[in-house]
């Protein structure tokens, strides 16, 4: 299968601050492909441009085909693709249901109740806790709720933006199996992460971002092997 | 007995401040800016309201209408101030404050006095300066306990116009799709546009309902004091965003509470202080409060996870 997302020669500006310089990237249909890098290197810029919520002024992002340049957020999740975006951003005031239900907001029918069931059997925890405001969850519990959140739009590419930021060691274990559940099941995932070594060991390719370029690229075994990459992201 | 009929009435005049301060709350909550010129919609719907039953009076009812017919006429000049007022205030929203969405909050605010004051002279501009005298669009008063207590149908319509206008925004705003997209909007409004909600018409859509609620509140203002004139709607505006503030800004409760015990504290302060007063001592109280409690009544504290 071809690629399902091309992204080709972007450049993101934060003001006067050139933030991503000319990256070009896929996804190809059933891969996880993580980007990876130190902080700030435009790893979640690269994501928010993707998604709508920042914009490029030059290049091309294609989505099945389509081109996403200048469309609005809003827009895009309806096309299929839907971004757990970086520090979780549930709503906190709102019910772990209502929370699921929003993920579903530009659906509608009888497909969305099955869903949520589905929802419900990847994160058990979530079903208990149903009713309860998101903002009394713990921290792995608002990722699951993100990450659940964005598949009731029944994505085609789910893009995860440092899921495993600021979770215990055990938690990051959980979540990552997750993503590899989620992968079996047949949804493509563009992952963003700081734990290079644990998005590398699940990612069927990689690219290596530095100060808003792609330096490196390869696949998830490759980078893992590269004495560079050891170096510089797995600390050794 | 005395007492009573003054609770009554500051239940009542607390009321028109909660349905006004309904309205400040819920663009507060969702567009994250104090809407200055809300005060002044009120205004515009009761001209509306105003003008509505004056050309009624003149044209369709004859000599002596039934009190059908007054009834009928009442209803129709609420439901047009209400349809002008939704108009004008999803146009204010489009015109001069949607371009500065990304602009910082001092300019937003700015703009906002700006558009009150244009509508309070685009009024005088309009209607002309002179006072007009609004007829109240009910009339007439419950007598009670051998007519030691008398509530004015006013008031009474006013408390369960208050009551409805309470459950129903917040039944709308727990259970409808679009209510949760509001909800979703005030908490994140990057994570509510990844969801698909489109933020610009959620927030359209609040002003729609906080003006169509300002026409409301202004019919039932000028019923409650039948002078009508341009600065009609800036003492209760400031008043129910006082009221806002002192339930809780953003919160549905807390303006409802606060309008309530804002109309109560005036209308005992005047009662049994002083007339002269009684504006001061309302923001006295209310300063204690945010004193004590800085969010507000029911304002709301979020536990943040990291």
């Amino acid at each position: 299968m071809g690629p399902i997302l091309k992204v080709d020669n972007i450049n993101v500006y934060y003001g006067a601050i050139h933030a991503i310089k000319g990256i070009s990237f896929e996804v190809n249909a059933g891969e996880i492909v993580t980007l990876i890098g130190a902080n700030g290197a435009g790893k979640s810029t690269t994501l928010q441009t993707v998604s709508g919520l920042l914009h490029s002024r030059t290049g091309s992002i294609e989505f099945l085909g389509e081109s996403l340049m200048g469309i609005p957020a809003h827009k895009v999740v309806s096309k299929g693709l839907a971004q757990v975006p970086e520090g979780r951003r549930v709503f906190l005031q709102m019910t772990v249901e209502e929370n699921l239900e929003m993920g579903a907001y530009t659906r509608s029918g009888s497909g969305i109740d099955a869903d949520l069931e589905k929802v419900y059997t990847y994160f058990p925890r979530l079903m208990e806790r149903r009713r309860q405001i998101a903002g009394t969850l713990s921290g792995g519990e608002q990722q699951m709720l993100a990450m659940g959140r964005a598949l009731m739009s029944r994505p085609k590419l789910l893009m995860l933006d440092e899921p495993s930021m600021g979770l215990a060691p055990i938690l990051v274990e959980q979540i990552f199996e997750i993503i590899r559940t989620l992968h079996r099941a047949g949804t493509t995932i563009l992952l963003v992460e700081q734990n290079a070594q644990a998005a590398l060991a699940i990612a069927d390719r990689g690219y290596v971002l530095e100060t808003g370029k792609i330096v490196t690229a390869g696949t998830g075994a490759e980078l893992l092997a590269s004495p560079e990459i050891k170096k510089a992201y797995l600390g050794g | 007995m005395e007492f009573l009929s003054y609770l009554i009435t500051g239940i009542s005049l607390g009321s028109i401040y909660a349905i006004i301060a309904l309205g400040y709350t819920m663009v507060y909550g969702i567009a994250k800016m104090l809407n200055f010129a809300h005060g002044d919609v009120i205004m515009v719907g009761g001209y509306v309201s105003f003008y509505v039953t004056i050309f009624a009076g003149n044209n369709l009812l004859g000599e002596d209408p039934s009190a059908l017919a007054t009834g009928a006429v009442a209803l129709v000049s609420v439901l047009l101030a209400m349809a002008v007022c939704t108009v004008l205030g999803v146009v204010i929203e489009g015109l001069a404050y949607r371009p500065l969405r990304q602009a910082g909050s001092l300019a937003v605010l700015i703009t906002a006095i700006g558009v009150s004051y244009f509508l309070q002279n685009a009024a005088q501009l309009l209607f002309g300066a002179n006072p007009k005298n609004f007829t109240p669009i009910v009339s007439g008063q419950l007598t009670l306990f051998g007519g030691q207590l008398r509530i004015s149908y006013v008031a009474l319509l006013t408390i369960v116009a208050c009551v409805v206008i309470m459950l129903g925004l917040t039944a709308f705003t727990g259970k409808s799709r679009m209510g949760k997209a509001m909800r979703a909007c005030s908490e994140d409004r990057g994570a509510a546009q990844l969801m698909g909600i489109n933020v610009n018409a959620t927030i359209s859509m609040t002003f729609a309902i906080g003006s169509a609620l300002a026409a409301v509140a202004g019919v039932l203002l000028c019923s409650y004091s039948p002078v009508l004139q341009p600065t009609t709607g800036s003492m209760p505006g400031i008043k129910a965003f006082t009221a806002a503030v002192f339930g809780g800004i953003g919160s549905i409760p807390g303006a409802f509470l606060g309008g309530l015990l804002l109309g109560i504290i005036e209308a005992l302060a005047q009662a049994y202080i002083s007339t002269q007063l009684s504006n001061s001592i309302l923001f006295a109280v209310l300063i204690v409060v945010l004193l004590v409690k800085p969010s507000g009544l029911l304002g709301k504290y979020v536990p943040e996870k990291v």
